[in-house]
């Protein structure tokens, strides 16, 4: 018998009450998935057709109004980095140890190994607003990390970045998720990166969203843009999601 | 340099004006004593001034620290209870529409002749403002922050603690600095109904009484500049304990 699948959608639907007057908003509808212990999953989907909610799904943020829904528990990094200014980077990301009740210089000597780690050495004592912005989002990942939940949940975690810093932070990521084996749930509107980063990428319709295509990735990691595994497999996205590849 | 010279510049110019029409007018100088008077009675009355000064300068002080307090912790209650917020809101603008020369004897009569009833009046003035800015501060508080916290499993306490305590705190000195300007009427009328024998509200009383015009402007002019100075002290402090509010205000990317 498979293992239990860590986190199994059946049929969920969410629906938003609209604005007084106006129509209810249905971000969901009839969504099944399955997602298997140490799995990558990218989630891409045309803007505002449910990823966010989705993953709030997962993380216990939101009830589904149908449909049944397990996930183990989740950590969310949310789409803005929302690091607490009056914290240095160190607290920030050891944020859920203090939660936990772990003392201040305990949790900062816990998070320091993976400041050296995450290439943020020298910045400890820096506030958000001295970080560029990759570097907020290593924090915010960090900090999503450290909660130590069985599955992270990543919503678009570089969308606000530029497009080399994005293409590092890709690679950056590949890296750590290969080191960790955590389960994780990876949502992006950017077709290249589900195809780069997850083993399965799943393809939403827009809105109310449903999977409408469940893609294997073949090929080694660490996989590159011009592999012909990857293009292939763009093509295809691209095209469940209705877009002329 | 552009921030002091600006307003040294438009207190000149309205001394001028005032100079020029206290001099044409024909006002009586027991009624509007001119510019040049007042700044001869502040020169030969300053060593009572500065004494006057010393007690006045503390009571506002102490009250304003005393009214952020009591005024950040009933902005919390409010915040933590709709039951409470709904129940006493109303109660709590209303108690600033109590006059103070009606209140103050009274707080005389309850706490009296010290330096107490002066604080209470200080603070109650200072209060208020502190509770609407903190409470909207608290109301302010990004949603999201919040999310995030629950899936850090932080529970009530914890959310209170992290985010929405730093996030009030600004609210807490935008209500301080509005009160600064009230406190200082405050401190006056609390003098003057607690028959003090010292402050600058005594000193006003006592040049009213004997019709000493220039000398009761003398002590309102070093009163409205401990206004300032009080002011831009809270500001100064603001930016010295609060750093992340004049940098980037954004959380987000
Ligand atoms: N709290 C809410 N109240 C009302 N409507 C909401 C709420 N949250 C989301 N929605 C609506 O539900 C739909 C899906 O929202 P969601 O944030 O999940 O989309 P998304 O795929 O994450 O979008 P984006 O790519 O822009 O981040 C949108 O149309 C949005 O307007
Ligand atoms: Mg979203």
């Amino acid at each position: 018998m498979a293992p239990l699948p860590l986190i199994a959608f059946d049929g969920v639907s969410r629906t938003f009450a609209g604005r007084r007057g106006g129509e209810p908003v249905p971000a969901l509808r009839d969504l099944s998935l399955r997602v298997a212990e140490g799995e990558t999953v990218a989630v891409v989907g045309p803007s505002g057709c449910g990823k966010t909610t989705l993953l709030e799904l997962i993380c216990g943020l939101q009830r589904p109004d149908s449909g049944a829904l397990r996930s183990a528990p989740a950590a969310l990094m949310p789409q803005r980095d929302l690091l607490l200014p009056w914290l240095p980077a160190v607290d920030n990301a050891a944020l859920a140890l203090r939660v936990r009740g772990v003392a201040r210089d305990a949790a900062r000597r816990e998070v320091a190994p993976w400041f050296e780690r995450f290439g943020l050495s020298g910045f400890e004592t820096a506030r958000p607003h001295e970080l560029s912005g990759g570097m907020r989002q290593r924090v915010s990942f960090l900090r999503t990390l450290l909660a130590g939940k069985p599955v992270l949940s990543l919503d678009e975690p570089f969308a606000a970045l530029d497009a080399i810093t994005r293409a590092e932070m890709q690679a950056w990521l590949a890296r750590i998720l290969a080191e960790a084996t955590r389960t994780v749930v990876l949502v992006t509107h950017d077709v290249e990166e589900a195809v780069l980063l997850g083993d399965r990428v799943l393809v939403m319709s827009p809105r109310p969203g449903r999977i409408v295509a469940d893609l294997t990735v073949q090929g080694d990691r660490p996989r590159h843009r011009n592999d012909a595994a990857v293009v292939e497999l763009r093509a295809r996205a691209l095209e469940a999601l209705g877009v002329a590849a | 340099m552009r921030r002091l010279l600006l307003p040294l510049a438009a207190i000149l110019v309205l001394l001028g004006i005032w100079q020029l029409y206290a001099g044409v007018s024909g006002v009586s100088s027991l009624v509007l004593p001119s510019p040049v008077d007042v700044g001869r009675a502040l020169v030969e009355d300053r060593g009572a001034l500065w004494h006057n000064l010393k007690p006045t300068a503390a009571e506002i002080l102490l009250g304003i620290v005393l009214g952020a307090a009591v005024g950040l912790l009933v902005a919390v209650a409010l915040r933590l209870s709709a039951l409470a917020r709904e129940a006493t809101y109303p109660l709590l603008v209303a108690s600033q529409a109590i006059p103070i020369p009606i209140l103050a004897p009274l707080l005389v009569v309850w706490l009296g002749f010290g330096l107490l009833p002066k604080l209470v009046v200080i603070a109650l003035v200072t209060f208020f403002p502190v509770v609407v800015t903190t409470l909207s501060a608290l109301a302010a508080v990004d949603p999201d922050l919040i999310k995030l916290m629950r899936t850090l499993d932080a529970g009530r306490w914890q959310t209170f603690v992290r985010v929405e305590l730093p996030s009030a705190l600004p609210g807490v000195f935008a209500g301080a600095k509005v009160a600064a300007v009230f406190s200082v009427i405050a401190a006056l009328l609390g003098e003057q109904a607690a028959g003090s024998n010292s402050g600058l509200g005594y000193l006003l009383t006592v040049t009213v009484q004997n019709l000493e015009m220039s000398e009761a402007f003398a002590s309102v002019c070093v009163l409205a500049g401990f206004a300032i100075v009080l002011f831009a002290l809270l500001t100064l402090l603001e930016r010295r304990a609060l750093p992340w509010v004049h940098r980037s205000t954004s959380t987000g990317a």
